[in-house]
């Protein structure tokens, strides 16, 4: 049996293939067209595994570009893959956070991996990926450095949740004088606060689970810690759960 | 009994238009009402038309906006809007309009419309069970009264109060017993014909053929074998109402493969379980009684909602519950806690959104209707 799982988020696209024995993944950056990067996903999972697509078993497909292959593929939403993922790769997990690069949302699941409640984040981009981005642009650094360069000792708080605001903000705040490392700090404990509220209101049942992007900066995952007073697991993998989980659904 | 289709209630807004223009050349007078709190049947007993008046879509909000603070709930500034561009043609026909104290956002916006038009805005208490409320509800309808009979020339009798009545009465069995048949599974009607039948009807001022279409209606689905419903995932839809331009949540349960076979709001089963008693001597006061006990959010505490929703789980055999909130609907917001309380108790899937009448929010609202849904097939 092979199965493929796509997860075409917003910013990235992720695949995930599995045979009888192995696991091969992909992951690019998603770009304008979501149906173009499923289909590279796919040729790029046949090249490295070697497997022709006739071969093939089922091809799922999660994230919010998942409506552009829907003909192709089984659609499942990346709530219930994300808990079918992280169930795999961490047993024992009865919450999740995901933060990606449009949305943040809190997954209650029990062991087998089924969503037993959710929470989302609204419309507005803050306390998503994307506001990380565009404070990075304003601080001109790369997303990816922001957990290394957050300095505690300079910390100041951020009151803006609006993206736009809290980009005029760091402006001011620049104008200032106020050292990067301690903006940087700031705006991963605005972000903690934001989606540290939403799991709040759902309830924290540990142990707790981070994925998703954003989870891979360090600073975002100890101000949610400090926020949730609990202790945060980040799988290695932690952008490939939903694809993960797609392609287990996809396989039972 | 003739047959009736839901075709025929999607067009009653067109009908009705031109029947009450009609009217009102020969000198018939039209009462313009916003929700389910007004007692219709003082208006019937004063000869005048009820009509219920349009709320329920985006168009008008941008107009609404020039007066309204944009972080308002979308109905009052949609029916603000109506009123303001003269749009709606139930509002233009008018002669008169009654609103109530439901909510903050409503009772100011009533001010503003009296510019427009002349508005009894109803005192409202917000607390059911309380002799005081009581009293105070009983003694504004008695002046609703007064000023309807002032202001169309013409007197209220109780007996044209009780005749009204019957009628009301009837009109609510039909539209429960209408409901009811989404009792059975699979439910012989979707969520989109179920919202076109009970919201469309409040525009037909023609009582007696509103219930004689309830009935045909119900007897054209019993007949028909269902074939489209079966296996899907039975939603109930409780929250803020919801009308046509508005259904876009009823939309997206269907699309997503769900089938909304009930629901806990003003156009829906929120005030059908309620018949105006017959057994009292002052037709008013058995009115006032009716009215108190329709279970919005703007009442505190608001124990019925609960009740009737519990009893709706069980009788509509509902596999998951969305709960609607409008922005900016503070009661209706909080009271979600409750909701998703008690149908979490259930082992119910539960779902609160949160949005307004605008379609940018669809592709989230999308993904997590689909959650819900998937929350039910495993």
């Amino acid at each position: 049996m092979i199965s493929i799982g796509l997860d075409i988020g917003s910013v990235a696209a992720k695949g995930i293939m599995l045979d009888s024995s192995r696991q091969y993944s992909v992951m690019i950056p998603t770009g304008w067209s979501p149906r173009d990067a499923g289909r590279q996903l796919i040729n790029r999972l046949l090249d490295s595994s070697g497997y022709n697509e006739v071969e093939v078993d089922s091809i799922t497909v999660t994230g919010y570009g998942r409506i552009a292959i829907k003909q192709a593929a089984r659609s499942v939403t990346e709530i219930r893959c994300h808990a079918r993922g992280v169930a795999e790769i961490c047993p024992g997990v009865s919450t999740i956070i995901d933060i990606g690069g449009q949305d943040s949302k809190v997954i209650h699941i029990d062991e087998s991996g089924r969503v037993l409640d959710f929470a989302m984040n609204d419309k507005c981009a803050a306390g998503t990926g994307k506001f990380l981005q565009v404070m990075a642009n304003a601080l001109e650094i790369d997303v990816s450095e922001l957990g290394e360069a957050e300095d505690l000792n300079t910390k100041v708080s951020i009151n803006s949740m609006c993206t736009v605001f809290a980009e005029s903000e760091i402006v001011g705040l620049f104008a200032r004088g106020t050292p990067k490392g301690g903006i940087i700090a700031g705006l991963h404990q605005s972000v903690g606060k934001r989606v540290g509220s939403m799991a709040k209101r759902l309830g924290v049942k540990e142990q707790v689970a981070f994925t998703g992007g954003v989870a891979q900066n360090q600073g975002i995952r100890r101000a949610l810690e400090q926020e949730l007073g609990c202790r945060i697991i980040v799988p290695e993998v932690c952008q490939f759960t939903g694809a993960l989980g797609a392609a287990l659904i996809g396989r039972e | 009994m003739s047959n009736h289709t839901v075709e025929d209630f999607a067009i009653i807004r067109q009908v009705n238009v031109m029947r009450i223009k009609e009217s009102k050349e020969q000198g018939q007078k039209v009462v313009g009402i916003y929700c389910t709190y007004c007692p219709q049947e003082l208006i019937l007993a004063a000869g005048a038309i009820p009509v219920g008046l349009c709320g329920t879509s985006e168009a008008p909000i941008a107009l609404a906006e020039e007066t309204l603070p944009r972080n308002l709930c979308p109905l009052i500034k949609s029916s603000y809007g109506f009123a303001a561009g003269d749009t709606c043609p139930f509002f233009h026909f008018s002669d008169l309009v009654i609103g109530e104290t439901t909510c903050d956002g409503k009772k100011k916006m009533f001010e503003l419309m009296q510019e427009i038009k002349p508005v009894y805005v109803m005192q409202l208490p917000h607390v059911h069970q309380n002799e005081n409320s009581f009293n105070l509800w009983v003694e504004e309808l008695r002046s609703l009264r007064t000023w309807l009979e002032k202001n169309l020339d013409t007197t209220i009798t109780d007996e044209g109060l009780w005749k009204a009545i019957d009628e009301i009465n009837q009109e609510t069995a039909a539209a429960k017993a209408i409901c009811d048949i989404n009792q059975m599974n699979p439910p012989p009607i979707s969520g989109l014909d179920l919202l076109t039948i009970t919201w469309s009807r409040s525009f037909n001022s023609n009582k007696a053929e509103v219930i004689e279409m309830l009935k045909g209606v119900r007897e054209e689905y019993i007949n028909n074998t269902v074939t489209d419903n079966i296996g899907r995932p039975r939603v109930l839809l409780t929250g803020c109402p919801v009308g046509l331009g508005s259904e876009k949540v009823v939309r997206l349960i269907e699309e997503a493969g769900g089938s909304m076979v009930a629901m806990e709001n003003c156009s829906g089963y929120k005030t059908l379980e309620l018949q105006t008693e017959r057994n009292q001597d002052d037709p008013i006061v058995a009115l006032a009684r009716k009215y108190l006990q329709i279970p919005c959010s703007c009442m505190t505490p608001n124990p019925y909602r609960m009740e009737l929703l519990e009893r709706m789980i069980e009788d509509f055999r509902v596999d998951a519950v969305i709960d609607l909130t409008w922005q900016a609907c503070h009661t209706y917001n909080i009271e979600a806690h409750d909701v998703g309380r008690l149908v979490k108790s259930k082992n119910i899937p539960f779902l609160h959104l949160e949005s307004d009448y605008s379609n940018s929010d669809l592709e989230s609202l999308k993904v997590r209707i689909e959650a819900l849904l998937e929350m039910v097939e495993k």
